[in-house]
């Protein structure tokens, strides 16, 4: 059975991207973020994840705001970027693993999560450069991936406790399939910032700090605020933070914060890179097993 | 989008998203190197053939981007026209809250302390 091994959050800005490509990663402006990665590191020589599940949002590649899906599961076996616009190299293509996304896909619709399946998709620097940054330097990355799209860009965006339960779904889902592989969950994007209007440059240091202790401990405790009062204090692209909401909401044992790096400014951005650990609960006996498939909170859900 | 009030910041819903939809639809064209390079050697011409409203031609001749935000402009599609003249965040950052660059950085660094 497959088994989830941890969850990662991280910073997804694409000047990191160019900071790689210029080999600036030991740079006094950029140290104090890429030297957060140590430990990930350590952490992955260790661990050896074979597939990354990674929800993201797209910034203008895959989709356009013509058609936005709210929540969109790849299930390609491969995934390509391509030219963002903004002068970052295209990085390189990450494999699929489509046997696992469709088993996703089928869960979250009978969870009642009304998804929207993509044989063909573009993965864009939010999916990118998190890999980069957990698997520096290798001709290829060392896991095959399940992106999964959340729409943080035009409202209405779902809230962070529909983005929770997506994770939690998730979760169940990685932990019913029938195949030995060590997973990790990666959520992308945040954390405060604001590129547009007269609050641009727009940081809370308060509220990330905040939002990172409550993740470990009671990610349910941030679904009281609505999105308006998120973006009124983590700053209009600061709901990236939606990316992060549903990777914790994958983490369905004991989870414990194994890392923490925060870190003002990457660019606009308040820069953070978090290692959650996931300690599985025991498995289910046999009989039991299919109880186990019913979300606890399916009522709600 | 009903109007929520958070101090300069508009939160980019249907209202934006139809009123910003030719523009938007542009800047999602400079994904392609070889549409920048149209853009560049025919700016009018290129405007013209994705129908930008009289307000959003403007904003973009001015290379105003509240402009562009008020005629509709999402910021990630606008930051890749402003790829287009070698303009990052920060450029945009300062131009939007009128500021230089230097104080537009200076003031990301403050906020860390």
């Amino acid at each position: 059975m497959a088994r989830i091994i941890g969850g990662l959050g991280t910073t997804h800005v694409p000047a990191i991207g160019k900071a790689i490509a210029e080999h600036k990663e030991n740079d006094p402006y950029w140290k104090p973020f890429f030297g957060g990665f140590d430990y990930v590191h350590e952490w992955l020589g260790r661990e050896k994840p074979d597939v990354a599940v990674v929800f993201y949002n797209d910034h203008g590649l895959n989709f356009f705001l013509d058609k936005l899906p709210t929540f969109a599961v790849g299930a390609a076996n491969e995934y390509r970027n391509e030219d963002e616009g903004w002068g970052l190299p295209v990085s390189k293509t990450a494999a699929g693993i489509p046997k696992l996304s469709w088993h996703l896909i089928e869960r979250l619709v009978e969870d009642e999560f009304d998804i929207t399946m993509c044989q063909d998709m573009l993965v864009d620097h939010a999916v990118t450069i998190p890999m980069a940054l957990m698997w520096p330097g290798k001709a290829a990355w060392p896991v095959r991936i399940v992106p999964i799209s959340i729409n943080t860009v035009q409202h209405p965006l779902p809230s962070l406790a529909r983005c929770l339960k997506l994770g939690r779904s998730i979760g169940r889902a990685i932990e019913s399939y029938d195949e030995d592989l060590k997973v990790l969950v990666v959520g992308t994007g945040g954390l405060s910032h604001q590129l547009d209007g007269p609050r641009a440059g727009f940081i809370n240091k308060e509220f990330d700090q905040l939002c990172m202790d409550e993740l470990v401990r009671d990610p349910e405790a941030l679904t009281r605020f609505t999105i308006p009062q998120f973006v009124e204090l983590a700053g209009a692209q600061g709901v990236e933070f939606l990316n992060w909401m549903a990777m914790r909401g994958a983490l369905t044992g004991k989870v414990t914060e194994a890392h923490r790096n925060y870190h003002i400014p990457i660019s606009n951005t308040a820069a953070a890179t978090v290692l959650l650990g996931n300690e599985s609960r025991p498995r289910q006996q046999a009989g039991t097993a299919k109880v186990s498939r019913i979300p606890e909170d399916a009522s709600a859900g | 989008m009903k109007h929520h009030n958070i101090p300069g910041t508009t939160m980019f819903g249907g209202d934006q998203a139809q009123q910003g939809l030719a523009l938007n639809r542009m800047c999602f064209s400079f994904n392609s190197a070889e549409n920048r390079a149209a853009f560049l050697k025919d700016e009018e011409a290129y405007c013209a053939r994705f129908g930008l409203t009289a307000e959003q031609r403007e904003a973009v001749r001015e290379r105003n981007v509240l402009k562009m935000l008020a005629a509709g402009g999402n910021v990630y599609y606008l930051a890749k026209l402003a790829g287009i003249f070698g303009l990052g965040v920060q450029d945009i950052g300062a131009q939007q809250t009128g500021m230089s660059v230097d104080e537009f950085k200076a003031k990301l660094v403050a906020a860390g302390r």
